[in-house]
């Protein structure tokens, strides 16, 4: 396998790498904020980091939210405006969650880095970036390490607290010991405001031209729930499936496009709707959703045992159609929670059965038989109701 | 000698039959030059793999169909030494978390920035990136999956994954927020009664309507049972008539009986005989939470419907502790003699009507 790697010294069939695609970055890189202006939504968090900018002077930190809420791309884009993209390198160590993180890393190459001098910026390097006089370790992902990983952890950021600060990234905060915990800093990473999150979208949809009927935009931002980086996959997907997105701002020669393009041009469906996102999402359509509450609710025009055998029908039909569980107790949640039809006991009771089928899901159970039992305690709850 | 279901798997996207729609979407993707990272979720026997398969000779022509298999070793932290095979083409690679137990982690870890570090060698190939597609990727322990999160993102130029699995519910959602989603529902029955058709005439075999229909029944939508169904059929058979039998696979006549027991006899020794036979099942490796399915849905067609919803119940709560549980006979036991216990209280309450 050692051969792959000498690739881009080798240029000699220059023809064959003309022909080559270009490299397209997925839409969540290319707009991957650069620097902390570019965060949004996450005012709280970008204001007291720019002050730190200017005072030079950065706790320890612990960032932690759901994902894509801007976690990595604001410890990022903070690195980048500390010390520029050159001294980055030598004052910046990054681990993640695919790097091995186990109590041996943290002994030695976590507190090696951390006890390494600081190197000196050169004087331009000082006139362009505030440089200041520590070194940064990014632990993101930080929740996956291993509780004795972590509390190896605490010595190192108190020894070194001098020349090295930590900044460690996850989603749940009580993955983390709280040794390490209370000596960071913490910063909660929202999910997105709507608002926040339409502007960005829509300034993405005009920067790469997809045309989208009305109502994509919140349809999109409805399924990510907050999480923007799902809504910027889910956008260029669609767009994708569509053919709607320009290649203007594709580099030019690839042969490979040209297939895409002239697709494009004779392609009748360029127009990103509503229905795409729902499927792209995995969004169960809300009428299969309607029928399952309707066969699951009492009637009087059926005996209970051709109710029964339609709910049973029902259910086999929509898990052999693929729905996953997880999604449909969401929606099945929402559709009756939410609706005025139902007194409170009932929902009371809806809403313990619903806790039970989501732990029941997590653990392993079978999906067609824990979403049956589900239906039925349900079609049991509203009879007894009306 | 390969199976029917090998031997007519159609090799790319336009030859396959059902789910047009999809598949004009997967080849749009594929089109667009930046594919990304996919998750493909559905029934088994739905023809995830068929089609994903397809999708890759679409993105790099007939050479992911050149598949070498090679054995690696992976060293643990605590020095320990696994062996894994890696099945793989030179713009492609497939690996199989079950292969690897509770390592999983590592060897993703490892393999993945292997293949994220290297660049295509195939200088003329058609894209720059390579693909990595995990089968039964709800498989994976929650660790693993914690460690393609970055890498997704870090290596994004030169990987993508395809993730395989049967729901995304046991995906975690900083995965589900980096993948696309594909949903592959299974083959209807006229799909599959037409698939079925298309595979006896290729077959030289004269397939009667009827048979058709029941084989397609009888799957439940699975179409790779199906397929396997009709060529068991033909072998069995001088020829196929609309009423020859469908044979029952044997864990299913056993697992038949048992219902029967369990409506008939309700007494200790009953229980006793009952257990031997769940035993027999789980030593032919039948999977236990499979056994209770399969007896729920039997018993369920043998009951009154006012009964029902507590045999459901009850079903539901131990196939749960089965995969909680340490040992799964004794929630297979326990269901048992729940089952008793309610249909002998309903039995009497009917009597003192
Ligand atoms: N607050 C934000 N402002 C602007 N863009 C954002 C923001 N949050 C997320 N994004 C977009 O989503 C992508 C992913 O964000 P990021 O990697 O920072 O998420 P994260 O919070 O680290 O998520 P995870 O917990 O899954 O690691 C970014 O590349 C960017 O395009
Ligand atoms: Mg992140």
């Amino acid at each position: 396998m050692s051969n792959f790697f000498s690739k881009k010294a080798s240029s000699s069939s220059k023809s064959a790498s003309e022909t080559r695609p270009p490299r397209e970055v997925p839409w969540v890189e290319k707009y991957r904020p650069k620097s902390l202006d570019d965060i949004s939504s996450q005012d709280h968090a970008v204001q007291v980091l720019k002050r730190t900018i200017l005072s030079s002077n950065l706790p320890h930190m612990l960032f932690y939210g759901p994902p894509g809420t801007g976690k990595t791309s604001t410890i990022l884009a903070l690195a980048n405006q500390l010390f520029g993209p050159d001294l980055a390198r030598t004052r910046v160590l990054e681990l993640n969650a695919s790097d091995e993180r186990g109590i041996s890393i943290v002994r030695e190459k976590i507190k090696n880095f951390a006890r390494s001098t600081v190197s000196n910026p050169t004087a331009a390097q000082r006139a362009a970036f505030p440089c200041p006089p520590y070194k940064l370790i990014i632990l993101d992902e930080a929740d996956s390490m291993t509780q004795d990983a972590q509390s190896a952890l605490r010595r190192t950021m108190e020894t070194y607290s001098r020349i090295t600060r930590f900044c460690l990234i996850c989603n749940y905060v009580t993955r983390i010991i709280d040794p390490l915990a209370s000596r960071c800093s913490k910063f909660r990473f929202k999910p997105l405001d709507t608002g926040d999150a339409i502007v960005r979208i829509k300034d993405i949809c005009e920067k790469e031209n997809v045309v989208y009927e009305e109502g994509v935009v919140e349809a999109i931002l409805r399924a990510a729930d907050g999480d923007l980086r799902k809504a910027i996959t889910l956008l260029q997907s669609a767009s994708k499936l569509h053919g709607s997105s320009s290649s203007s701002s594709a580099p030019l020669d690839a042969d490979a496009d040209a297939d895409a393009d002239s697709m494009d041009i004779d392609s009748p469906s360029t127009t990103v709707t509503v229905r795409s996102i729902e499927e792209i999402a995995g969004r169960v359509p809300s009428s299969i959703i309607t029928s399952l509450i309707t066969t699951a609710s009492p009637t009087s025009s059926s005996s209970f045992s051709e109710h029964f055998s339609a709910l049973q029908t029902a259910v086999e039909n929509v898990i052999l159609d693929g729905w996953s569980a997880a999604q449909l107790l969401v929606q099945i949640h929402d559709e009756l929670v939410f609706s005025d039809e139902y007194d409170g006991t009932a929902k009371n009771s809806i809403v313990a059965a619903i806790s039970e089928t989501d732990k029941r899901l997590l653990d392993g159970s079978d999906e067609h038989l824990t979403i049956l039992d589900l239906l039925v305690k349900v079609s049991g709850i509203l009879r007894k109701s009306s | 000698m390969s199976l029917w279901v090998d031997k007519h798997r159609p090799k790319s996207l336009d030859a396959l039959s059902y789910h047009p729609e999809l598949s004009t979407r997967l080849s749009s993707l594929a089109a667009s030059g930046d594919f990304p990272h996919l998750l493909v979720y559905g029934p088994s026997g739905a023809g995830k793999k068929t089609r994903i398969v397809a999708t890759l000779k679409e993105l790099y022509g007939p050479g992911v169909n050149k598949i070498k298999i090679d054995s690696r070793v992976f060293v643990t932290p605590s020095n320990r030494k696994l062996e894994f095979n890696v099945v793989s083409s030179i713009y492609h690679m497939e690996i199989t978390p079950s292969d690897m137990g509770n390592n999983d982690r590592i060897i993703i870890q490892e393999l993945l920035k292997e293949v994220a570090q290297t660049q295509q060698v195939d200088l003329s190939a058609k894209q720059r990136f390579k693909v990595v597609v995990i089968n039964e990727a709800d498989s994976l322990t929650r660790d693993a999956q914690a460690a393609l999160r970055r890498t997704m993102e870090k290596y994004s130029p030169n990987l993508r994954l395809i993730l395989l699995a049967n729901s995304t519910s046991n995906i975690i959602a900083p995965i589900r927020s980096r993948t696309l989603l594909v949903r592959v529902a299974a083959p209807s029955y006229d799909d599959i009664s037409s698939i079925l058709f298309a595979v006896a005439k290729k077959e030289r075999v004269a397939l009667p309507p009827a048979l058709a229909e029941r084989i397609a029944l009888e799957s439940g939508r699975n179409l790779r049972r199906a397929l396997l169904t009709l060529e068991s059929l033909y072998a069995q058979n001088d020829s196929l008539a609309p009423d020859t039998q469908i044979p029952t696979p044997d864990w299913e006549v056993v697992v038949t009986s048992i219902a029967d027991d369990l409506i008939k006899d309700h007494s200790a020794p009953a229980l006793l005989k009952i257990r031997a036979k769940f035993y027999d099942l789980l030593a032919h490796c039948i999977p236990a939470d499979l056994v209770l399915k399969t007896l729920v849905f039997k018993l369920l067609a043998k009951v009154d419907a006012e009964l029902k919803p507590e045999v459901v119940y009850w079903a539901a709560f131990y196939e749960h502790r089965i995969h909680m549980g340490s040992k799964v006979i004794f929630h297979l036991e326990a269901f048992a003699a729940k089952f008793m216990r309610i249909y002998e209280i309903y039995l009497q309450a009917m009597m003192d009507n």
